[in-house]
């Protein structure tokens, strides 16, 4: 098990300082999830644009390094994306996390791509694993909870 | 034996955790088993194994006879006054959930209350929900002071004539307080009402003599006390197993069967229903063998000098917050370090062979009082030494280097 690997830079970096944190104004859909194994918590605000359109989205939350900066890193990839791109990224991140495949998605940066990628740390760390996938999942059911 | 070269008899200690020595400080979670117990858990499957109380060949009554030994062992241990008072079950969870159904189902009734206190672990609480929800019952929780702790003014003023039970743990799995449990057994008495104590915490580490602490109940997890997992204990006044109902039906703890009605064993058969964990009871008996071979007074030195050392050492890191401040403390140090969550502390000390817990170690009341999602948990057994102690702040730093802190 590679620590490093974890606990890269770009994971501690969105860790202390995560993006698109609060409550984003006019937010039109919401889910929130909680892990009563160690008490992380996440909730998840989007504001659609005719359900095709992630305008803006935020997120609250407590919880480890990795859930905040899997958080973090899911609205900055996310924000101002087609619904249908969206969905694509999560489900493509949640393969990675456990069927360990590659990202490749072409409308995504290298930047964007290396930033997800550093996320797949959790795959040598079974017990950490839903630390970085909640939020994800609380996406997806978020774009069904219209307010 | 000699307590200070104590890991030899623990196999687990043998391998190597990532490389590392195992430091196990997650004792208050479970203990690790010595070897005399998992010989006998094995031994006895090799050689006298059969279901008790039921059969007539030799090797049920070999097995009935072991058995009974335990509990006979558990009465001198506990200092019960009846063997028929030790009942087994799957750990002080389940000993906790009969007196909370059995109890219940005749004592307790809408508006009748029952007292608790904010450091009790969800063991102790989710039972009793179970009669707010079920009959109407008002669940109180006397609160912690700023020490983590529970005054015993705060339990006597909660106390109302509608006070059906008193259920508190012996020693909190978060702040390490130690409740004075003889003086509210004290109070209690005065107004007739019975006590529970969660002993999971206390069993391990102190000295239990019912005769002494005077509570009508004390739950055991046999699990934490060097011995198997999946049983537990629940020593119960001899009037109250007379007098309640049973918790599961099932076979063993019949007397009488017919269509049209059925009559119950006396304890402590009424409320083993079904097969017992045979094994396991068997050889818990090492357990207690090896408690009481080091002596329970000087596995409690031993542990207090361990966690003195290791709460002086954490106090002095200034970026450790150490949860709770009582002035009698037992077998835990929960602790935050600012700008690292415990899951992450928990990760990296585990990289270094450091077992520890994080989270809020099913006490959620305590932790939400606390204002604190989660907390690590470093808790000290028999087996620790102030070298484990060392490593463990070794390891904290390292925590503190890779988040840059």
């Amino acid at each position: 098990m590679e620590l490093k690997e974890l606990y890269q830079e770009i994971i501690l970096d969105h860790g202390k300082n995560p993006r698109n944190k609060g409550q984003c104004s006019g937010y039109s859909h919401n889910a929130q999830a909680h892990n009563p194994l160690c008490g992380d918590k996440v909730h998840i605000y989007l504001k659609l644009d005719n359900e095709k359109k992630v305008i803006d989205m935020s997120f609250e939350g407590e919880g480890c390094a990795i859930s905040l900066a899997s958080a973090s890193i899911l609205t900055e990839t996310l924000k101002g994306k087609d619904l249908s791109f969206t969905k694509k990224v999560t489900e493509d991140f949640l393969n990675m996390v456990k069927n360990k495949t590659k990202i490749t998605l072409n409308s995504l940066t290298e930047d964007q791509i290396t930033t997800i990628t550093s996320l797949s740390g959790v795959q040598q760390f079974p017990m950490r694993v839903k630390c970085a996938t909640m939020v994800w999942h609380t996406f997806l059911s978020a774009l069904d909870k219209k307010n | 034996m000699d307590i200070k070269n104590i890991k030899s008899e623990f196999p687990i200690f043998k391998q190597k955790i990532n490389g590392k020595p195992l430091v196990y400080l997650d004792s208050a979670n479970s203990s690790q088993k010595p070897k005399a117990v998992i010989d006998r858990l094995s031994n006895f499957y090799e050689t006298e194994f059969s279901n008790v109380g039921r059969s007539v060949h030799t090797l049920a009554v070999k097995a009935t006879n072991r058995f009974e030994a335990t509990r006979d062992m558990l009465k001198r241990y506990l200092n019960a006054k009846h063997r028929e008072e030790i009942i087994f079950t799957k750990g002080a969870t389940e000993s906790i959930n009969l007196v909370a159904s059995s109890f219940g189902e005749k004592y307790i009734n809408e508006g009748d209350e029952i007292l608790t206190t904010e450091l009790e672990h969800h063991s102790n609480y989710v039972p009793w929900h179970f009669l707010r929800k079920n009959k109407g019952a008002v669940i109180k929780f006397a609160p912690i002071n700023k020490n983590g702790e529970v005054e015993i003014d705060e339990i006597k003023k909660l106390i109302s004539d509608k006070t059906k039970i008193i259920a508190v743990t012996h020693i909190s799995n978060v702040t390490g307080a130690v409740m004075p449990i003889k003086k509210i057994v004290d109070i209690a008495k005065e107004k007739n009402i019975p006590v529970l104590v969660d002993g999971t915490q206390g069993a391990p580490h102190l000295e239990i003599d019912m005769q002494n602490l005077g509570c009508d109940f004390y739950a055991i997890s046999c699990h934490k006390m060097y011995g198997p997992n999946g049983l537990g204990v629940l020593y119960a006044k001899k009037k109250w197993l007379d007098d309640l109902p049973p918790y599961q039906g099932g076979g063993g703890m019949i007397d009488d069967v017919t269509k049209d009605n059925i009559t119950f064993a006396d304890a402590p058969t009424k409320f083993e229903a079904g097969t017992m964990q045979t094994a396991e009871v068997v050889a818990f008996a090492e357990a207690i063998n090896f408690i009481e071979k080091l002596g329970i007074k000087n596995i409690a030195t031993h542990e207090n000098e361990i966690l003195e050392y290791g709460y002086e050492k954490l106090q002095k890191n200034n970026s450790i917050n150490i949860i709770g401040s009582p002035k009698n403390r037992g077998s835990v140090l929960c602790f935050t370090i600012k700008g690292i969550h415990p899951h992450d502390i928990a990760t990296i000390l585990d990289d270094e062979g450091v077992a520890i817990r994080a989270g809020h170690h099913c006490c959620q009341i305590l932790h939400d009082k606390l204002g604190i999602a989660a907390t690590a948990r470093a808790s000290i057994g028999v087996y620790n030494t102030k070298e484990d102690i060392d490593i463990l702040c070794k390891a904290i730093d390292n925590c503190k280097k890779i988040f840059q802190i």
